[in-house]
């Protein structure tokens, strides 16, 4: 086996086995889909019967929402203007308004309240919404194969607060919001811990003075990337157990929740089996396209569910979020390898942590401005730049992001990426056979001069 | 005798630092090379670089004729002074890692390692973690790990710090035996009975630069100050002043019937000389030269290198 392949087994191998990785794998799934699941959880609490108001301009959407134990729906006619006051008087939980179109099908409606309308509400009304959608597009005369694949359908539907003046104020998917400072959070959180991981392990093989035996047998450097690696490794191990682990907890709870799980999914499925179908029969088959909403007492927050499933852009989240994932860990993985090497023990790093700090902290601490400007100078910014784009560009991607940001993004990332390993190994290689000596930043910089 | 390592003119400059100016050396082929000098010296500087741990900025190594690459890794086997072992890590597990670092395959390391475990005693150790064991202990597996891949040059930098006196025997006869199976042994400690021990070529380096090389005895004998060891029965009364201004009597004691007395030769009269002086005032027991030890040599040299400067 090669050098580097041995060294980063051994790193895999000491922290998969501590106890303390087995701990963190299973009580973070536990924190994670307590984040999936409360929301639900305290929306369903919220006991009342639910009224909302269905002002359908369109006229395809006429008995399409079903009514649920705790939603109702209650068709009205008329403008909007009369209906919004309408609403506020007879104490309606939201106004759904969808507009007529020139053609097509509308695939965006606007959700009037007073309040912010919980996310089984809007989950229910955009999934309905879905469904009926597609299964219009399917009824469409000359259905061909570009169209089939324009079926699966995001219903984007927009919440607009009615506040007691009148104004209106638009809010765009929490959702999106969501995932994309949740993705940048995990992001931040993951380059801190894992750096710091590499980083004690330079120290402590430094400390153990071990460090010597293993530089006479392979090249610092070598030894530097195999740990990098290493770590990097257990990081995506904890990580992917802990999606797995997550799902399993979310999905048995929605089982136990509700029975109506296995019928949603036959449905879901039916739908699938009619556009595999009708892609190649004459004419288009729907008795069964509406089964699962007409199915009594549907679960809404089931509905909800997957309507989170369905909104979000998963295509190009997961694999831009494992990008950053790695290519910041890796980024910042050198620099944290280096500082362990510079110093004796881990008091003394605090002076060499700052500037790697501040970038990541800074870049947590915008993402509320972020969110407000995505299009903005500072969110441009921040997201080409390789040390806060990490996180900054996952905040900015469900708000779409133009793919010259994007490509600009990846380059620089990569490109930082062998700058900072470069000038790591400089350091390291130093640093890793230096004792006893307080280090400065002006000590570093002869560090860099000297010749291997 | 061939030359295993030869150093050719070795200088390496840390930012405001001279480590190595000018360094030339030839360790025979076989031979136990003792790398003596002050601390800060340069000598570990001089190891890391024949470890390929550093590069000379200037001069050049050859191993065998060859100039060093990094081929030479798995040929070359080093204890560093400052040497540790991971501490969370079974001994077992981690003897296998470092061997197979090395270059050896993990069956082949796992073969020998059993051997050595064995050969040391220390079979029971195998998946204990480090932290449990003695700062002895972890030395004997720490030289296990350096010569388990067989390399034809150990590096040894203070092997003997940390061990009771029966350990340093047997480290000692390991080394030896090494060095019977073919291997060159490069020798570095501040310990000058050892040296004289088990050297059979040293090297001196002071302040950055090679002060003095060449074969141990061939050395000791150049700075023989002519200085001799006589014992004798009874006691001579006033033996300086019978022995005359030829002669410096450097010490003088009586122990039980016998007397012991150091002398010094003034002029160039041979050592026969002494005798026949001494002959007639008592009986001989035995006669000796004394040869300086390397502790003279070197706190000799290094001060004459200071002077100078």
């Amino acid at each position: 086996m090669n050098k580097v392949g041995l060294i980063i087994k051994r790193e895999y191998l000491t922290r998969v086995k501590k106890r303390s990785f087995v701990i963190m794998t299973i009580l973070g799934p536990l924190l994670m889909a307590g984040l999936f699941i409360v929301p639900f959880y305290f929306a369903q609490l919220e006991g009342e019967t639910k009224v909302i108001g269905v002002l359908d301009h369109s006229g395809l959407f006429f008995n399409k929402f079903r009514d649920t134990d705790n939603i109702k729906f209650r068709e009205l006619s008329g403008d909007l203007e009369e209906n919004k006051e309408l609403a506020m008087q007879d104490n309606l939980y939201a106004l759904l308004f969808i507009q007529p179109l020139e053609y097509g099908i509308p695939e965006v409606a606007k959700l009037y309240s007073i309040r912010q309308p919980n996310i089984v509400v809007k989950g229910y009304i955009s999934e309905s919404m879905r469904k009926s959608v597609e299964s219009m597009k399917l009824e469409l005369p000359d259905i061909d194969p570009n169209v089939l694949k324009s079926i699966k359908t995001n219903i984007n539907l927009l919440t607009v607060k009615i506040t007691e003046s009148g104004d209106e104020r638009s809010s765009y998917t929490e959702l999106g919001m969501g995932v994309g400072f949740i993705s940048g959070l995990i992001i931040y959180i993951f380059i801190f811990m894992y750096g710091t991981l590499v980083m004690r392990g330079v120290i402590e093989e430094k400390t153990n003075r071990i460090v010597e035996v293993i530089v006479s047998s392979v090249k610092p450097f070598q030894l530097m990337v195999g740990k990098i690696i290493g770590v990097a490794m257990v990081g995506l191990t904890q990580f992917v157990l802990w999606v797995v682990f997550t799902l399993v907890i979310v999905s048995t709870f929605l089982s136990f929740y509700s029975d109506e799980i296995s019928n949603y999914q036959q449905s879901q499925l039916n739908i699938q089996q009619q556009l595999e179908s009708s892609g190649i029969n004459t004419g288009p088959q729907l008795p069964s396209i509406d089964k699962g909403m007409e199915t009594n007492d549907v679960n809404e927050s089931l509905v909800a569910f997957y309507d989170m499933m369905n909104s979000i852009n998963f295509e190009l989240i997961i694999p831009m979020f494992l990008f950053f994932f790695i290519g910041g860990y890796l980024l910042y993985g050198a620099l944290f390898a280096a500082i362990g090497s510079a110093v004796d023990s881990e008091t003394d790093v605090q002076q060499f942590m700052l500037p790697l700090t501040i970038p990541l902290i800074l870049s947590i601490v915008v993402s509320q401005f972020i969110m407000m400007n995505p299009e903005g100078p500072a969110a441009f910014w921040m997201s080409i730049i390789p040390f806060t784009s990490p996180v900054v560009m996952m905040i900015r991607l469900p708000f779409g992001v133009p793919v010259f940001d994007l490509v600009l993004s990846v380059v620089l990332l990569i490109a930082g990426f062998f700058f900072t390993t470069w000038l790591a190994s400089k350091i390291y290689r130093t640093g890793i056979l230096m004792y006893g000596k307080k280090i400065n930043y002006k000590e570093l910089w002869k560090w860099l001069r000297y010749k291997g | 005798m061939n030359e295993l390592l030869s150093v050719k003119n070795v200088s390496k400059q840390f930012a405001d630092h001279k480590a190595l100016d000018e360094v030339s050396l030839s360790v025979p082929s076989g031979s136990i090379f003792g790398l003596l000098g002050p601390n800060g010296a340069g000598k570990t500087t001089l190891i890391r670089i024949i470890n390929q741990i550093t590069g000379p900025d200037s001069g050049e190594i050859r191993i065998n004729g060859n100039k060093l690459n990094p081929g030479h890794i798995a040929r070359i086997g080093y204890l560093p002074e400052e040497r540790g072992l991971y501490k969370k890590m079974k001994v077992g597990e981690q003897a296998l890692y470092l061997a197979q670092l090395k270059g050896l395959s993990k069956s082949e390391a796992h073969k020998r390692l059993k051997y050595w475990f064995d050969k040391f005693d220390i079979g029971a150790w195998w998946n204990k973690k480090v932290e449990e064991l003695s700062k002895g202990m972890q030395q004997k597996v720490q030289f296990i790990v350096t010569v388990v891949h067989e390399p034809s040059l150990l590096i040894f930098d203070e092997p003997f710090s940390g061990f009771d006196p029966i350990n340093v025997n047997l480290l000692k006869d390991e080394i030896l035996a090494l060095k019977d199976n073919g291997a060159t042994i490069i020798f570095s400690t501040h310990n000058m009975a050892s040296v004289e021990e088990l050297c059979d070529h040293i090297a001196l380096i002071d302040r950055s630069k090679k002060i003095l090389e060449g074969e141990i005895m061939e050395i000791r004998n150049t700075y023989k100050s002519n200085t001799y060891e006589i014992s004798f029965t009874g006691e001579i009364s006033d033996l300086d002043k019978k022995l005359g201004t030829e002669f410096t009597v450097i010490k003088e004691e009586k122990i039980g019937h016998s007397s012991t007395a150091k002398i010094k030769l003034n002029n160039g009269n041979g050592q026969n000389y002494l005798l026949q002086k001494i002959i007639p005032h008592a009986e001989i027991q035995s006669f000796k030269e004394l040869l300086p030890g390397m502790n003279e040599i070197f706190i000799r040299k290094v001060q004459e290198n200071e002077n100078k400067n």
